[in-house]
Parts: C-alpha cells; structure tokens; sequence
C-alpha cells in the first residue's frame, strides 16, 4: 500500500497545495523501448562473451538478461517515475523467468529430436540387440517397445479398475472415516517416488516370494504409482457429474449400482478415459522400478511373468551406461520414441477430454 | 429419497411384483451390495497396499540395520558386502537435501514467474497454448531429462562454474577444478528444470482462481500491473504456491534416473557445491542395486524407506497446507 501512497505527482484535488500539473497525463516511454533494450543487450551480451572470451552460452545469456533489467529500470525510473520502474521491472523480470525456462525445456526438445533421428529407421523398431556387442552400431528397440507395453498394459489392468472403483467409492457411497481415511491415502500415495515403490515390489515379490525378475513384477510396482492418479482423475470427473441425472436416474426406480453404470460412468467417460491416458503415459516414462524388477534383457522376451525383460525407458538407460558413440546414438533414438509415445498419448487423451466433456447445461 | 411414502390423494400404484422392497427401501439389492462391496473393497486395497510397503520395507530395515557394523545415520560410507558391512546414509541425506534445496531456490521464482506470465502478461491468445504445453512438459519422462543433462546439459555447465570459482571461489561454496560438471550443483540445476512445469502449472490455477473484483478493485485505484500482482495476486496465491513447491520438493526428493545419469557419485562430504561427488538416496539405490547382494539389497531399502518417510513428511505438509486453504477460501467467498 505504502507504493500507492508516497505518489510523486502532484495531485490536482489537493486543497491549496500544489498548482494543477499541466497534463493529466504521465510521461511515458514509446512502446517500442522495451524491445530495442532487448536488442541492445543481446548484441551487448553477445559483444561482450565474445569480448571477453567467455565459453559458455549460458554466460551470454545471464549478461544480456542483466543488461536488460539494469537498462529499463534506470530508464523508466528516468522517466516515469519510482513505481512505473517497479513495474516494469516486474514485467522484465517475469519475461526472463518464461525465457530462462523456454530455453533448457527448448533445447531438450530439440537435442532429443536431432540426435534422435540418427539411427531411428524401420530396422531400428523391428530388431532387438541380441547378441549385438554394445560398442557396435545397428541394433534396435523392438524387445523394449515389446516389454513396454506389456508392462504398462498389465499395470493399467491392475490399476485401472482398482482406481475406479475406488473413486467410485469416494464419490459415490464414501461418507464416513473409511473415505477420509482413503482419500488422504489416495494424497499420500500420489507422493510416493517411484524407486520405493520399486524397493516394496522388490521385498515381497523377490527378496521374500523368493520370485525371480519379470516383467509381471515391474508392472505390480507401477500400478502402485498409476492407482492414486487414476483415483485421483476419475474423482473429479465424478463430481462433475450433476446431481439431478442421478437423483433423476433414482426416482425412476433404478438402482444404484445401476445408475452408476448406466448414467454417472457414461456421463464422465471422457473424463475418466483421459485420466487413465494420463496415467499411463505418466508410467510408460518411469525408469527405476523397472531398474530392479525387470533388469533390462538384450533378447525379445514375450513373456512378462517369466524372466527379465526390457522396457523403453530402462533400454535408454543402459545404453547411456554403455558409453559408446553407437550407444549414445541407440540411447537417443529410444528417447524419441518413448517422448513421442508419451506426447501422442498426452494429445489424445486430452483431445478425448475436450471433446467429450460432460456439459454442464452452459 | 428413495423412500418417500405416498401422499394420500395419488391413487396407489397399480400391483407390481417388486413394489413393496423397492418403496421400502430398507431391502438392499443384491446388485447394490456387490458393487458397494466391489468399490469399498478397492478403497480397503488401497490402504492395504498402503500398509504393506510400510510395513515391507520396515521389516527389511530392521534386517539390514541391525546387520550394520557402524552407525546407520553417521556414516560416510556404503559398504554392505562382506563379512562386516559398514553403510549410512549421512552423506545421502546430506546429498538429497541440498540437491533439492538448489533445484528450489531455483525452480520455485522462475516458475511463480511463469505462472504469472502466462495468467497475467502473456498475450490473451499465447496464454492458453502455453499452458497446454507446459502441462505436456510437465510429462516428459525423467530418464531423458537424464540423458540430455549428462550429455548435453554437463559439458555446457563448465564455463559457467569457471566463471563462478573465479568471483566467488573464495566463499568455499563455488569452488571448482577441472572435470566435468557432474556436481551437486547440476544435479540441483537439472532437477529445477524437471520440476518447473509442475510448480508452474499448480501456480497458474491458483493465479486463475484470484476473484476479479480483487484485481479490479486494485487496478480502479490507479495500480500498476506489479502493485496489482503484489497485492491481490500473490497474497491470494501464497498458500497455493507453498503447496506447490512442497509438491515440486516431493518430486525432486525421490528423482532417481536424471540424477543417476548426471552425478559421479562418491561418499564424501565436500565443502564446494561444484565439485562432482556426493549422492542422494535415490541415485545410490539405482547405482548401487545391480552390484548388491541380499543383504546389500536390505541395505537399499532401509534407505529407501528414509526417503519414504521423508516424502512422505514433505506431501503431509503440501496437503495440510492446501486442506486449510480450501476451507479458508471456502469459508470467504
């Protein structure tokens, strides 16, 4: 508040102060002065890292930047004044926080894209790396995108109806301590890393079931991570539910169980079907509890209840540990393809959830 | 609802096989109870599962520790093969926090700044792509923000920590040799990357939700943008952008491959942030798991079940903290 009082300009109502200021009006800089200082400190940023020899890009960066909000505030606080200069301060710095993310969430894009598309061909997607020694280029992806999706797809059997369900239960019947109690639950389990989640599979399933690896027990660790979040999605789509379909659903006799299945779930369908997307695209990224419960095989291995496996995002892994040129190459290609799997997922689940949303009678 | 009597004008009903159990409605279908047994059955699961991976990991724990030859908490090593295991977690713990603190003081004003750009000054028709594509950011699997920060991220560091050493060497903390910049520092540098997108889409609802009136109110008293911001946006939205850091934290805490990919590890404490070394409790579970034994491998959980708890702690507070905003707000508007 103490900004608005200490005012500078002289205030026309004042009694027997200050004569009338001629304007109304403040002075203020073109509009265009924003943009030629960003100019100027970029080419001075640049001058000067070259200047200066200075290797990073990064530098060049943090220069500019400062050059920038150094250059307005001194102008505007010349010109328009102490808070005008606060303010643009605040516009400049916002700026460069949205381009200081822009820049690295840019260049992974990019890196993955170009580096990406190297070895990325028909071979690639259809062979394994069998017997291949890891410092040689050819091999290919084919077992990781075979132990991927029969992972993530029994990890979604599993936590898909148990998620439902649950959210049903919260939404639907949960009143009393047992859907407090479920719902914090539900919160706390969201924050569970995924490395511990791996660590309890691995106590019961291997270190006390005695079980060997497999992609079975990799995907009863991700439907650990999956369930919360598709409780948590399929909660809120149920609310959005409005009340009268189900009161009206109940005062022609039908059932509850009925209702639910008949009216609330088609209604919320959208919804429910992008939350699940969400969740397993989420999954289909997670590395470390695949790291010890599915070990990562070189072979095709179509069984996922019996012997180690390979996954998309374990194989990106072990073939950056490997370290080699080819290695490297592989590790990208891999990364582009599980990005753009994940991507695509992401784009139709929530195409699925614009074009479906429950309407609300707006 | 279901069981309303009927009034006396309206005529009865006309016979039906079924009637009397469904106006009473005390008489529970069977289709009613399998499915209310089906959907509380899952919500018990839920807590099932709950308390299994406590209790799992705790009775491990207890295994691993009580096989521990030194101090679980004090010691600067991991070394859990052999006739005398000696491990701790101390230079994890110190390790994980400080990695995490870095990527906050980092992630958390750029974030609450993009938050701010994309709710109150991106253009009207920027701001909702935006949005749609820091969510999608916000999915990017953690295995290749790993791989870009060891192999593009790394060598691109160096210059900048040169630099750092030759200004602020002198505080001990920035103090840099030669090397790749497999350090602390970066793993904090590529975390705050990694949890930019879910910081600053929880920071944008929140930044949406501010009642307009607030804003309005402001603006007629002749504030500028900033003055707007600062007194009805952010103190609208603190709460929301503490829970949403707390989140963020959650996250960066139990991050394990990007971090696996960008430190080279060791089991000492260093004063200087920018010399590689040091571990976190993730990383050194992924590292350490292939090279284990059984017991090495009870070693890793007990250490996994420092982190638990630890996450567990940090969501608690996120969640207290939103829980007390949603009847605050409730209870105002």
């Amino acid at each position: 508040m103490s900004d608005v009082m200490t005012d500078r300009r002289p205030r026309a109502e004042h009694p027997g102060g200050t004569p009338l200021p001629v304007s109304l009006r403040q002075a203020r800089l073109p509009r265009w002065t924003p943009a030629a200082l960003a100019l100027v400190s970029a080419a001075l940023g640049t001058g000067i890292g070259l200047v200066g020899g200075l290797d990073s890009r990064i530098q060049w960066g943090l220069i500019a930047a400062l050059l920038f909000i150094g250059g307005t505030f001194a102008l505007a606080a010349g010109v328009e004044g102490a808070r005008q200069a606060k303010d643009r301060l605040a516009t400049s710095l916002v700026w460069i926080a949205f381009l200081l993310a822009v820049v690295p969430l840019a260049s992974l894009l990019w890196e993955t894209v170009a580096r990406g598309t190297t070895v990325l061909d028909g071979f690639f997607l259809s062979h394994s790396m069998g017997t291949l020694p890891d410092a040689l280029p050819g091999g290919g992806i084919y077992h990781a995108i075979i132990g991927t999706l029969e992972q993530v797809g029994l990890a979604t059997l599993i936590a898909a109806p148990l998620g439902l369900l649950t959210a049903v239960y919260l939404v639907e019947y949960g009143r009393g301590r047992l859907a407090k109690v479920v719902t914090f639950f539900v919160d706390v389990m969201t924050g569970i890393p995924s490395i511990v989640a791996g660590l309890f599979i691995l106590s019961v399933w291997i270190l006390i079931l005695g079980f060997g690896p497999s992609g079975f027990a990799g995907s009863m660790a991700l439907a650990i991570l999956m369930m919360p979040v598709v409780v948590r999605s399929t909660e809120e789509m149920l609310k959005l539910v409005p009340n009268e379909l189900r009161e009206a659903s109940l005062a022609l006799g039908v059932p509850k169980w009925r209702t639910i299945l008949k009216v609330v779930l088609p209604t919320s369908i959208g919804g429910i079907t992008t939350g699940v997307m969400l969740a397993i695209a989420r999954i289909t990224g997670e590395t470390a509890p695949v790291l010890l419960l599915v070990w990562g095989a070189k072979t095709i291995n179509g069984n996922p209840f019996e012997g180690a496996q390979q996954s998309l995002p374990l194989y990106v892994f072990q073939q950056w540990q490997q370290g080699s040129d080819a290695s490297y190459d592989r590790a990208w290609s891999a990364a582009l393809v599980l990005i753009a799997f994940v991507m695509i997922l992401n784009l139709v689940a929530r195409g699925i959830a614009r074009w479906k949303a429950p309407k609300t009678g707006r | 609802m279901t069981s309303a009597t009927p009034t006396a004008d309206v005529p009865p009903p006309p016979p039906r096989t079924d009637a009397p159990s469904a106006i009473s409605g005390r008489a529970i279908r069977p289709g009613d109870r399998i499915f209310l047994g089906l959907s509380r059955g899952s919500g018990i699961a839920l807590l099932v599962i709950m308390g299994a991976i406590t209790a799992f990991l705790t009775y491990r724990s207890v295994i691993a520790i009580s096989g521990d030859h030194a101090n679980f908490f004090t010691t600067f090593d991991w070394n859990a093969t052999g006739t005398e295991p000696k491990f701790g977690i101390a230079v994890l713990a110190f390790g994980t926090v400080v990695s995490s603190l870095i990527a906050m003081v980092i992630a958390v004003p750029v974030a609450v700044g993009i938050a701010l750009f994309i709710s109150h000054y991106a253009p009207r028709k920027l701001a909702s792509p935006l949005g749609y594509v820091i969510d999608l950011l916000a999915a990017v699997p953690s295995i290749i923000y790993g791989l870009w920060g060891a192999l593009f991220l790394v060598p691109h560091l160096t210059g900048l920590y040169s630099w750092l050493d030759d200004y602020l060497g002198w505080t001990g903390i920035f103090r840099y040799g030669d090397g790749a910049a497999r350090s602390l520092f970066t793993v904090g540098i590529l975390l705050a990357i990694m949890i930019l997108p879910i910081v600053t889409s929880v920071s944008r609802e929140v930044f949406l939700q501010v009642p307009r009136m607030h804003e309005e109110a402001a603006l007629a008293l002749g504030a500028t943008r900033w003055e707007v911001i600062r007194m009805s946006v952010l103190p609208f939205g603190r709460s929301g952008i503490i829970s949403a850091s707390m989140l963020g934290l959650g996250r960066a805490l139990g991050e394990t491959m990007a971090v696996a990919t960008v430190l080279s590890p060791s089991f000492l404490i260093g004063a200087s942030l920018l010399d590689p070394g040091g571990g976190t409790f993730a990383q050194n579970i992924a590292s350490k798991f292939n090279e284990a034994d059984e017991f090495g491998r009870d070693a890793l959980i007990a250490s996994g079940l420092v982190l638990f708890v630890i996450t567990l702690l940090v969501n608690g507070a996120a969640r207290l903290i939103i829980a007390r905003r949603k009847e605050y707000s409730g209870a105002a508007s």
